[in-house]
């Protein structure tokens, strides 16, 4: 792989307690391009994306081994030194379902800026409207930002979530499932909205839908069993795999 | 075996279906030229709309397979390959048409010459075209290598019956317009080699995902 890379996963081992479910992942991730994980439920693709963000910090006897490593900065952010909360403004995550704040559009949007203390009202007015066009959100809510999000379709609701990661200005986007709960019409926006955002931002996402992955990523892992088995670009993983086991995972062949 | 492994199969048996018809065109249409059977030929181009109604029901079972099927890989090259190649083994037909053609003009005049590089040609050309549908269906590369290795044979064999009528034709113009049929029938057969290679190629890419066309192999 000749391009500049955003972050490197270096050896990664993570355990649940005993269980041992990522087993030594090593990956590279391109700036600015899309990276996507596919693989069968339960083959641990969801567990690597949340260790980006360090959300299984959020729980007791989770444990980390290896590094994922940060450029330019050369950043382990598993290391323990290094606060969580602080990677979390870095690195932003989009959820399956969209989850905004029972607040408003703009509150939902302000939200990770103000619990970090920032209260400057003609700053958070420019980061609400410069987020919501990253979301391609503002044309349709400038005329009600203090609406409830709740209001909003779940294809609008999703790119609010979208517009709120932005907020923070990440360097990375994890994005999980992003589409499963949307039509295919929101999806299509959703998926126009990644290949825009990664003129900006380097973005990782995991999808069930390969068809998904085959049209938006730039680059495709493919896990199973807590590994990465193929790793490559998305063009050559879906027409001529090298692995056996990912030719029929992505022919449906699998088991 | 889901319904699509049904699918690829039916349409793998349907590409076999359609080159055999074609295999048999050419056998039929030199067959008519040597034994100068013009019912032969006649038959053969009666014949020529069976392999014309495959193609287009490959292509559409194709086009009906990538549009509601998605396939990847392995599947995405099969179906790809399938549609090519159809295209070349239809040109082949006609081929096959255009030589009956020839063969019916020339059975109505009087022999040149026994026909012997001609027959020889077409038995390469024919060996090929059975080798490459071998290799398509127990998707085997290695036969596909050896088949592209022998057009070079064909290619060589159409100068020396050329040179060969060309000698014909200086010493007697009446042998004019027989000499430059038959010349026609060596180019013929020479195009059906190089569609027969094609096709080997097609079919390296089908197993390996390689594109050697337009390339020299080794």
């Amino acid at each position: 792989m000749v391009e500049e890379l955003k972050a490197e996963v270096k050896n990664l081992n993570f355990y649940y307690g005993k269980n041992h479910v990522l087993k030594n992942i090593n990956l590279p991730v391109a700036r600015r391009k899309i990276t996507a994980l596919i693989g069968p439920s339960g083959c641990g693709k969801t567990t690597f994306l949340r260790c980006f963000n360090r959300m299984h910090d959020l729980y007791p006897g989770n444990r980390y081994e290896g590094e994922i490593v940060l450029y330019p900065d050369n950043l382990n952010i598993l290391s323990p030194v290094v606060d969580p909360i602080k990677v979390r403004m870095q690195i932003s995550m989009v959820f399956q379902k969209p989850n905004p704040f029972p607040k408003s559009i703009y509150e939902n949007v302000v939200y990770g800026l103000k619990i970090r203390g920032v209260h400057k009202k003609n700053y958070l007015d420019e980061v609400v409207e410069k987020s919501l066009r990253g979301a391609a959100l503002w044309d349709e809510v400038k005329d009600r930002l203090h609406k409830p999000a709740y209001d909003l379709s779940g294809g609008q609701q999703q790119r609010l979530c979208i517009a709120r990661a932005l907020a923070t200005n990440p360097r990375i986007l994890l994005f999980d499932e992003p589409t499963s709960a949307l039509d295919p019409i929101a999806t299509a926006k959703i998926e126009e909205l990644m290949v825009e955002l990664k003129k900006e931002v380097t973005i990782l996402i995991v999808t069930h839908n390969m068809q998904q992955a085959a049209r938006v990523s730039d680059y495709t892992a493919f896990m199973y069993l807590g590994e990465v088995i193929e790793f490559g670009k998305t063009d050559k993983i879906f027409t001529n795999p090298s692995e056996k086991l990912t030719e029929e995972y992505i022919t449906g062949r699998f088991g | 075996m889901s319904v699509f492994d049904d699918e690829l199969r039916n349409l793998k048996e349907k590409v076999l279906k359609m080159g055999l018809l074609v295999e048999a065109a050419i056998r039929d249409s030199i067959k008519s030229l040597v034994e100068r059977d013009s019912d032969l030929a006649r038959e053969v181009i009666k014949k020529d709309h069976q392999i014309n109604a495959l193609d287009v029901e490959i292509d559409e079972e194709c086009i009906r397979l990538i549009a509601l099927r998605q396939p990847k890989a392995g599947d995405l090259r099969f179906i790809t390959t399938a549609m090519k190649i159809t295209t070349d083994l239809e040109r082949m037909g006609d081929l096959a048409e255009d030589i009956s053609e020839r063969a019916i003009e020339l059975n109505e005049e009087p022999p040149l010459k026994p026909y012997i590089d001609i027959p020889r040609m077409a038995e390469i050309a024919q060996g090929m075209l059975i080798d490459v549908l071998d290799a398509f269906v127990r998707r085997e590369p290695h036969i596909a290598y050896d088949v592209i290795k022998r057009d070079d044979e064909v290619d060589r064999l159409v100068v020396q019956v050329f040179n060969e009528l060309l000698f014909f034709m200086i010493q007697d113009p009446k042998t004019v317009s027989r000499a430059v049929k038959i010349t026609y029938i060596a180019k013929y057969l020479e195009r059906i080699a190089d569609h027969a290679t094609n096709i080997a190629e097609m079919i390296v890419y089908m197993v390996e995902g390689k594109m050697i066309r337009h390339t020299k192999v080794e």
